[in-house]
């Protein structure tokens, strides 16, 4: 039976964010990297609904919940895909992409354990050598840290 | 370059990298000059590393500088438990460049971007050497008297040799051909290989020393080490494979040379040494001249 395009799997929002096409393993990645477990806001989720484009995906509704840029950088590193729709009045009236950009400061934790940011009181940062599967070069120890390794701090 | 920290070998462009190699041989000429005599240079040696200080503080002394610092932290405050962000500010005080090795990777970078005069980083782990890349450069362009369209061989432990790496990425800029002998643990990581892939470079790769040695125009070897292995029994089994005989040398071109960035344990062997093709102490040598070029052209006296 085909399911019909009007039944939603996690219920609509009047106002707010939908956070849509994220990999249904990086769910919990997201919702750390944005604090949405410290949000007294209702929050939906949804997860390992089909994807044709990633297999299993998860999806987050937030209700009168809005982002700024430097949130949606962090998003991109586990969700390079994410796809975000602004909602007024149960209608989207901004579609944003979100994208990892060229070089990422303070977010996530180099792979290396003999690098000086992991030994001394340095902030991290990268410059990011692949965007499709993401793999982050450390300015200090050059140094890839790819997805699997991927910890956010 | 004037002013500017050396902490990887991908700060300096194609033209920079041959502007150094220019002014060794100039040094190599008259390695007595007193071009640093109003110069302190500090030599910080957080692990020791004798071969490397006694090098830098011979191409100083040869210039008629002054070197302060230490050959390895345990007297120093670094085992108070001294940040090196405060060692380092509180020494470019004392200096007009500091050259510094340190066990820990990424620390030269740091250090450049906290210290108020330059950094010339000597080792960072397993990370960068780039004196040693320019003086194996120099050792390449001195004796086959170009650096282009060679055919180099890397021997050994080419997983975590930072000085086939560095190589590797430098000679990358002068049409090389690379053959990598290794055994299948130790093999040239993916990435190096993407790049050359990215420029368009032949490699080949070889668990074995081949016949292809005859097309050699550089053989560089490195120690295959015991703690690299997770299984013994792996190491007994190769580390006899990648040992280079003077009976090796036989088919080799005339022009061919063998160099090792030092110290050698068994993988060359000692019947080796005489051979013509034997480059490797004049390579330390050459150390001494690279380092002059590096010291003086960073200080803004060349």
């Amino acid at each position: 039976m085909i399911k019909s395009k009007t039944q939603l799997s996690v219920s609509a929002i009047k106002n707010g964010t939908v956070i849509d096409h994220i990999p249904a393993d990086s769910l919990f990645d997201v919702i750390q990297i944005l604090g949405l477990n410290k949000l007294d806001k209702m929050i939906t989720f949804g997860t390992n609904l089909e994807s044709k484009k990633l297999g299993r995906k998860a999806i987050i509704k937030l209700s009168k919940v809005f982002f700024d840029e430097s949130d949606l950088n962090r998003i991109a590193l586990v969700a390079p895909l994410a796809k975000l729709s602004i909602i007024k009045d149960y209608k989207v009236v901004e579609k944003r992409v979100v994208e990892i950009p060229d070089e990422i400061e303070s977010i996530a934790k180099c792979v290396n354990p003999k690098c000086i940011t992991n030994n001394e009181n340095v902030k991290t940062r990268f410059y990011v050598v692949s965007k499709e599967k993401v793999a982050l070069k450390c300015h200090y120890c050059e140094k890839i840290t790819d997805k699997e390794n991927l910890v956010i701090l | 370059m004037k002013n500017r920290s050396l902490v990887s070998i991908a700060d300096y462009s194609k033209k920079e990298i041959l502007r150094i190699l220019e002014l060794a041989a100039e040094f190599e000429k008259d390695p007595y000059q007193q071009l640093l005599n109003k110069n302190v240079i500090a030599t910080l040696f957080f692990e020791p590393s004798t071969r490397t200080r006694l090098s830098f503080e011979s191409a100083i002394s040869r210039l008629g500088g002054k070197i302060i610092g230490f050959s390895d932290s345990s007297s120093t405050s670094v085992q108070k438990g001294e940040s090196l962000k405060d060692t380092i500010k509180t020494i470019s005080n004392y200096c007009d460049l500091i050259v510094m090795r340190h066990p820990i990777e990424g620390s030269a970078r740091y250090a450049s971007e906290i210290a108020s005069v330059p950094i010339v980083n000597a080792g960072d782990g397993a990370n960068q050497h780039p004196t040693q890349t320019l003086l194996d450069m120099y050792s390449i362009k001195k004796t086959q008297n170009t650096l282009d369209n060679l055919n180099i061989f890397m021997v050994g432990d080419l997983k975590y040799g930072r000085t086939v790496h560095s190589l590797l990425i430098a000679m990358s800029h002068f049409n090389t051909t690379f053959n990598f002998i290794s055994p299948e643990e130790l093999k040239m990581p993916a990435g190096y290989k993407m790049h050359l892939d990215n420029l368009g470079l032949k490699y080949y790769e070889h668990t074995d020393f081949t016949e292809y040695i005859s097309e050699a125009d550089i053989v560089y070897m490195t120690r295959v080490q015991k703690e690299r292995f997770s299984d013994p029994i792996e190491y007994e089994k190769v580390k006899n494979v990648y040992v280079l005989r003077e009976h090796m040398l036989e088919k080799t071109k005339k022009n061919m040379k063998i160099l090792h960035p030092l110290p050698r344990v068994n993988e060359i062997n000692e019947d080796v040494d005489e051979n013509m093709k034997a480059y490797y102490f004049t390579q330390a040598l050459n150390g001494v001249y690279t380092r002059q070029a590096i010291l003086t052209s960073i200080l803004g006296i060349r």
